[in-house]
């Protein structure tokens, strides 16, 4: 048995050690906000946070985990960036199929709480992993500095 | 995009038209939050979950209920993957019956071909930017037709003329006397008026809701995580599996031993069919376990050998056969025998869709039944191959459709359907299928290579004769046979037929030249993403050869085509055209091209800016795009469509290539499928030519106008004539042989 702190819960699960937490999250305990997207930390669509820093949890066996908290889409509106970030992209309507952006948001907001205003190169360094197919790259950058500039 | 407008055949649309719309809408309701969103999000996360609300209210159309409370529902013809094409299609509905977006909820359209093909291929189909074209007017007419049952029955109970009556955010307005009635109230009694013929449509000078930028009503929860696309679809007692097909296409499963693959913990059952094995298990993880430890022995068939030169070669010369007539104008071949007469030849490479949604499907196989829950861009030919491949009836399959999380023209096929539906088969409860990233890259169908060869005379600093001769596979002849005529794929053409430059003579041929070892699909910008970028380079060479400014040159062949030569002037002025271009501070070759497209209904230009370092390395630095997609129904949208239409054009050119070796696609993932990150984003500016004329496409046309535009900047930076794509950085080193 392994027990997760997720979004503040603990769950218990019955799973392989070196099973990776994106199918332990979508798979065993049903979060299905966090995507599936390439399966080898490529395209950051499986993006979380694990005490606040950004990690692609296609590639994080749930064994090493211990008891670091995880954070997923369904609850990074409970943060100060996450919800600033999710605002924003409402705002800027910077979502289109939007299959990648739950893990553009974690990307964002995990840039947005350890750097309260990012630049140009800030916003490449911490996104360039993050694939989004449909293009929106110009509002995710948009919509991140809108988000640092609101209160 | 398709010229010809078949009839469907009647197999193609009586499947569905034995089942009530109200069962398939019962049913999909019953999928809860995947298939009903908007404002109002009905239903728990568990697809079998009851609708706690009673059911449907009153049905005015094929597109619009409204319930006693006062709820309004629209079922969605098109299918929503980020274009925004739900938000476009409310707003139109919305609009002429007089509520407020906010006051809407959606729902996903049954496959119903007869209710909801879209006008232009008379099918169910999203696709070929014909969402906004097609349902313009039709949707209009439902909204209107509804409001005058709404009116109608408001005055009957008033006893009042209906002409003394007003319409506002859902309710009915007696001003002379103060009355007024909420939609809701009326509903009942209005459904049961016969709908007016001919509604009356309103001035466009009144609209409220089109041409403003609306928030879209996808995207709230979008950003929180409770969006259901296929991929996420629970279901009690559901397994997980994943599966892996011959990688020559064509080829066949010898033998299979699954000893590992079952000892693997969580592993339930493995599936072997003739092409394929699937592995069945608790989750994901034991399925791809379980999948790697198998030992597959497959008969790899005739297309081992196929090898992508090979491929090239022999479209290259299939190009010197005789082709099919598809545009003729005077007589070109007559006008290209003397003169100065240019020629050029270009070659378009395979490419995957690469939607971040992987392919995936969930199906429950119940014997004479099946239900299947997925994403997909024709519900309609999801739900006859699903039932084919069962041997079933259609109207035994059930399609609940999906919020699509990137489609592109891959989920106009339906081949994961058959393959989950073929799987399901054999599993006994719901089982949900996903394909690894690698299965989903190297089992694409994939854009067809095409190669396009061109001449053209050029009399008096104008292009006077044309020849544009398209050699590749027919798309149209396997997807939409009706529409393949006298040897003429419609869709292979378009782009090179009707074009806005004023040419007296013109000659379009097509040649059909099959690569059976390759499937193939529709593609963002399908037809003109390879004729536009061939034509386009083709006159950007001519310019440069006869000494003349590339717009210039473009000017002036456009007399009869006001719509274009203004966005061509758009994009020229916005971009600074005739301005020299700042050395780059970085060091590198600078060059500036332009590129138009009349297609889709509508009109763009676009003018692409890069430095080109002496590695060869291509970084676009600035595109700008001007528009004229007719009346605009959602501003911000058309601009998000835009933006992201050029970006998947420069993913193309930059880097789009899939390789066929020995019958196998070479790349796997998104390290050797490259595909754009934000760091290597240019500055995109959009502008929007002001217009009344009627609405036309946006998905692709930017995916298709960009890529020459960036082509003709290379060129410009070094001097270089690419002949095929993607841009290969090795020509382009500095001092590199061409």
């Amino acid at each position: 048995m392994t027990i997760l702190k997720i979004n503040g819960q603990e769950r218990t699960v019955d799973v392989p050690a070196d099973m990776p937490l994106l199918w332990v999250l979508r798979d065993v305990i049903g979060l299905t906000g966090t995507k599936f997207g390439c399966g080898i930390a490529q395209c950051g669509a499986c993006t979380v946070h694990l005490d606040g820093s950004p990690v692609r949890s296609c590639q994080l066996p749930v064994g090493v985990i211990g008891d670091r908290a995880i954070t997923t889409i369904e609850a990074i509106g409970d943060t100060p960036a996450g919800a600033k970030i999710q605002k924003a992209w409402l705002d800027l309507e910077v979502v289109q199929c939007g299959y990648c952006q739950s893990g553009q948001i974690m990307s964002a907001a995990a840039l947005l709480a350890s750097n309260p205003s990012p630049d140009d190169a800030d916003i490449d360094t911490a996104m360039a992993g993050n694939i989004c197919r449909c293009g929106t790259y110009v509002r995710i950058r948009e919509g991140i500095k809108h988000a640092a500039r609101s209160a | 995009m398709l010229h010809d407008r078949p009839d469907p055949s009647p197999a193609s649309t009586g499947g569905s038209r034995g089942l009530s719309r109200r069962t398939l809408l019962g049913a999909g309701a019953a999928v809860g939050g995947g298939l009903l969103l908007g404002i109002e999000l009905i239903g728990g996360r568990s697809a079998e979950a009851k609708d706690p609300r009673p059911q449907g209210g009153a049905t005015f159309n094929a597109f619009v209920r409204i319930a006693r409370d006062g709820a309004i529902t629209m079922i969605m013809p098109a299918v929503e993957m980020g274009q925004g094409t739900y938000t476009m299609m409310a707003t139109l509905i919305a609009e002429e019956l007089d509520v407020d977006l906010a006051q809407v909820t959606v729902e996903h359209a049954p496959p119903d071909q007869k209710d909801y093909g879209n006008p232009i291929f008379v099918a169910q189909i999203t696709g070929g930017s014909t969402s906004t074209m097609g349902w313009y007017l039709p949707l209009r007419k439902a909204g209107a037709t509804a409001r005058a049952m709404l009116v109608g029955a408001a005055a009957a109970g008033w006893n009042v003329d209906p002409a003394s009556l007003r319409t506002e955010s859902g309710v009915v307005h007696h001003d002379a006397s103060g009355r007024s009635a909420p939609y809701g109230r009326l509903a009942d009694r209005a459904a049961a008026i016969p709908a007016p013929k001919e509604p009356i449509l309103k001035d466009p000078k009144s609209f409220r809701l089109i041409g403003k930028p609306l928030k879209r009503i996808d995207t709230p929860d979008k950003v929180n995580g409770k969006v259901q696309y296929g991929i996420d679809v629970m279901l009690p007692g559901m397994k997980f599996g994943t599966l892996a097909a011959c990688p020559v296409f064509g080829g066949k499963v010898r033998h299979v031993d699954d000893s590992q693959a079952r000892a693997v913990p969580g592993v339930r059952q493995v599936v072997v069919l003739d092409d394929l094995v699937a592995v069945v298990g608790d989750h994901m993880w034991a399925a791809k376990q379980g999948l790697a430890a198998l030992a597959i022995d497959w008969d790899y068939g005739p297309n081992a050998h196929a090898m992508q030169e090979d491929l090239y070669a022999a479209q290259a010369k299939a190009a010197n056969g005789s082709g099919v007539t598809a545009q003729k104008v005077g007589d070109a071949p007559a006008h290209l025998k003397d003169g100065t007469v240019y020629e050029d030849e270009f070659e378009l490479p395979y490419l995957a869709h690469a939607p971040m949604e992987p392919i995936n499907g969930t199906a429950h196989f119940k014997g004479d039944s099946c239900e299947i829950w997925v994403g997909t861009q024709a519900p309609v030919m999801a739900q006859e191959g699903a039932a084919r491949a069962l041997g079933l009836k259609p109207e035994q399959v059930t399609i609940n459709n999906h919020l699509i999380g990137g489609g592109f023209g891959r989920r106009l096929e339906v081949d994961g359907v058959v393959k989950v539906a073929r799987i399901a088969q054999h599993v006994e409860g719901p089982v949900k299928i996903v394909w690894s990233r690698e299965e989903d890259i190297q089992q694409e169908l994939f854009r067809p290579i095409y190669h396009d060869r061109l001449r053209a005379r050029v009399e008096n600093g104008r292009i006077t004769a044309w020849h544009h001769r398209v050699t590749g596979p027919s798309i149209m002849a396997r997807w939409l046979p009706p529409a393949f005529q006298k040897g003429i794929d419609p869709d292979a053409v378009d782009g090179a037929i009707e074009q806005p430059y004023d040419f007296d003579h013109i000659l379009i041929e097509y040649i059909r030249h099959e690569t059976p070892q390759v499937p193939v699909a529709f593609w963002r910008g399908v037809g003109p993403n390879s004729n536009i970028f061939s034509a386009e380079r083709f006159i950007n060479h001519i310019a440069h050869q006869t000494g003349v400014d590339p717009v210039e040159f473009r000017r002036g062949m456009l007399k009869k085509s006001p719509r274009a030569l203004a966005v061509l002037n758009l994009a020229a002025e916005k971009a600074g055209w005739g301005q020299p271009l700042a050395a780059p501070s970085g060091g590198g070759r600078a060059g500036r091209g332009i590129a138009l497209l009349a297609g889709f209904g509508s009109f763009l230009a676009c003018v692409a800016e890069v430095v080109v370092p002496d590695d060869g390395d291509v970084q676009i630095k600035r595109i700008v795009c001007a528009a004229d997609v007719g009346k605009m129904i959602n501003p911000n949208t058309l601009e998000a469509q835009v933006q992201g239409g050029t970006i998947f054009g420069m993913s193309a050119i930059l880097h789009g290539e899939i390789t066929i070796d020995h019958g196998r696609v070479l790349q796997s993932n998104f390290h050797d499928y490259r595909v754009l990150r934000i760091d290597e984003m240019p500055r995109i500016e959009t502008y929007f030519v002001p217009s009344e004329e009627k609405p036309g496409g946006i998905g692709e046309p930017g995916t298709v106008v960009v890529q020459p535009a960036i082509a003709n900047a290379v060129f410009d930076a070094t001097g270089v004539q690419l002949k095929r794509m993607p841009i290969n950085r090795a020509l382009l080193a500095k001092g590199a042989k061409a």
